[in-house]
């Protein structure tokens, strides 16, 4: 059973620890390795983490040319290693480079893929089972597979804990050479443009404070930033806010927006159309700030409050600022 | 500039969807139903490059039951020049791999500078058909594209693709499937004269017979992946409503709620 690996500047992205604790669980069921593929060039000790979360074995596939990632160089070099080596499952965070690269690699491997998996498990005979939201979370649905391996899916970040099942777990590396030349890749990135910043990518944040139509003007999601330096929070927006050009659509969560699960949600002057629940409602918490009583978030979220949010998040910020000093 | 679309009818973004009791699918009556909103920014990228070339061709490719004839109709409205619909009971309930392969069969004949999908369809949300489309014709994806600017000799093209924390602007060989994101342009509307001609325009039905594809390796016999059951998901219920004598009171409230009893600041 193998999980792709997901990393940046040394770092590990989140989503794979938490598909290697859950991977764990099925590699006993089934009595199998669980191994992490980790593309790249010169890929440094970091990778050694990755046994911390139960990997027996991490394959470290290395060429100058998949230094940077590219489509067709990262599904060469995976789906030749697939070909030799034959899992029987093979996951992806449902992420940018998760969902570029996937089904990808599933149609070269001649593989079932299900995408933006919530919940992934075996049947009596050790088949992948992958539950998966459909129709903007409005179905769940349950994905059997063909017999035909590996048997792929992409995992939704921050739905399943990430556990560490001890610091000094060790796996194996085993270190080889891609055999990829210039010419299988046909696309070069040649500029890199940042609009986000440092921030944690919405995605896999923890704490969002989200702004919608409610919020009035580009120039008051400063409240919301403040609110977010004060929880380590990323700043997102409804398709209204988006539409209406205050914020980038980048930072748009929704239907046609991204799909965020963080722990606590904070959705200030947002009615909570169905579009918007679709990409936020698997959020452990949700609390909403509008000063709509009738606004249809109410029915839908943990904690409410009725009021101006120009009133309200400005002394949230100074209560979250005291609790968090404490 | 000859540009190939794939095209996929949806449920509006607002349907109320119902399951079967049974759980195998959904109930398809009373749906409204429109174009995929990912795939109406690729018939308008085509539109402009077949403007700004001065030439070429819009074709639609699209697959599905009778019913997606108006969808193709609405996209012909559009400006879009011709379309080949592929319907065959057989191509039904299948996954990304077989639709992508009777998109591809489709698609192999024709002459094509550019493809455009969705970056996913808003009925299952697999975001697969557009890569697994650009694998069987061995030609390069990107997905995510909120801009597109093809080279005169329209041998390669500049395309800007969203990753986290901003954009790549990447360079690729042409032919391409580029899978476009919300962003990308403003979708023109039919216009009374547009849907007039578009009754007339050139509508090609094909079935598995005429692209030459075994049924049994279509649809859901073909599929690599099946949907065991469908539910609704848990529903959320309405949770606490915090109050106070004044906005000061409430705030302070739910900062000690989400501490002391969710515990989650």
């Amino acid at each position: 059973m193998w999980v792709f690996v997901e990393h940046k500047d040394d770092k590990i992205r989140k989503v794979t620890f938490e598909m290697l604790s859950e991977a764990r669980k099925l590699a006993d069921q089934k009595g199998e390795e669980l191994c992490a593929v980790v593309l790249g060039n010169n890929i440094g000790a970091f990778v050694e983490t990755l046994g911390q979360y139960g990997t027996d074995k991490i394959y470290v596939l290395e060429n100058e040319l998949l230094s940077q990632y590219s489509t067709d160089g990262y599904t060469k070099a995976l789906a030749d290693l697939a070909k030799e080596q034959q899992p029987s499952i093979l996951l992806f965070g449902a992420t940018v480079i998760g969902k570029d690269l996937s089904p990808r690699v599933a149609t070269r491997l001649g593989a079932g893929l299900a995408t933006d998996c919530v919940k992934i498990g075996l049947d009596s005979e050790g088949n992948l089972i992958a539950t998966r939201p459909m129709y903007a979370g409005k179905v769940i649905a349950e994905v059997g597979f063909s017999s035909d391996t590996p048997q792929m899916a992409s995992v939704r970040p921050n739905i399943l804990p990430a556990t560490v099942l001890s610091d000094s777990r060790k796996a194996e590396v085993i270190r080889l050479k891609a055999d990829i030349s210039a010419a299988d890749i046909k696309t070069t990135i040649v500029e890199t443009i940042k609009t986000a910043g440092e921030k944690v990518d919405l995605t896999e944040a923890d704490v969002i404070v989200s702004g919608g139509r409610g919020m009035k003007g580009p120039e008051n999601f400063k409240i919301l930033e403040e609110l977010a330096d004060v929880l380590a929070a990323t700043v997102g927006a409804s398709r209204a806010a988006v539409d209406a050009g205050w914020r980038l659509q980048i930072d748009q969560v929704g239907q046609t927006g991204k799909v965020v699960s963080p722990n606590l949600y904070i959705a200030c002057g947002i009615s909570g159309a169905i579009q918007h629940f679709a990409g936020m409602g698997t959020s452990k918490v949700i609390v909403a700030i509008n000063k709509d009583p009738d606004a249809v978030i109410f029915g839908k979220c943990d904690y409410g409050i009725v009021d101006d949010l120009f009133k309200v998040v400005p002394i949230f910020t100074q209560e979250c600022k005291k609790l968090r000093s404490e | 500039m000859n540009s190939i679309v794939c095209l996929k009818q949806v449920p509006d973004t607002e349907a109320q969807i119902r399951i079967k009791p049974d759980g195998s699918g959904i109930i398809t009556q009373d749906i409204k139903y429109i174009i995929n909103p990912y795939d109406e920014f690729g018939v308008e990228e085509a539109l402009k490059l077949k403007e700004k070339f001065g030439a070429g061709t819009v074709t639609l490719v699209s697959m599905g039951p009778q019913r997606a004839i108006e969808s193709i109709r609405m996209a012909l409205a559009m400006g879009a020049d011709k379309a080949i619909h592929l319907d065959d009971p057989a191509f039904e309930d299948g996954d990304a791999y077989t639709t992508a392969k009777v998109l591809a069969q489709a698609i192999k004949g024709l002459e094509y500078d550019i493809i455009f999908c969705g970056r996913q369809a808003i009925d299952d949300d697999l975001a697969q058909v557009g890569s697994a489309l650009a694998e069987m014709l061995a030609i390069p994806q990107i997905y995510l594209v909120t801009k597109v600017d093809v080279a005169s000799d329209k041998k390669k093209a500049k395309v800007n693709r969203q990753v986290v924390g901003g954009e790549e602007v990447i360079e690729t060989t042409l032919p391409a499937v580029l899978t476009c994101q919300k962003g990308l342009n403003e979708p023109r509307y039919a216009s009374l004269p547009g849907i007039m001609k578009a009754k007339k325009k050139e509508v090609n039905t094909m079935n598995a017979a005429a692209l030459g594809i075994d049924p049994n390796s279509a649809g859901k016999a073909g599929a690599k992946c099946r949907i065991l059951k469908m539910y609704s998901p848990p529903a959320r219920s309405a949770g606490k409503i915090v109050s106070g004598a004044d906005a000061a009171e409430t705030a302070a409230k739910l900062a000690k709620l989400l501490r002391e009893e969710a515990k989650i600041i």
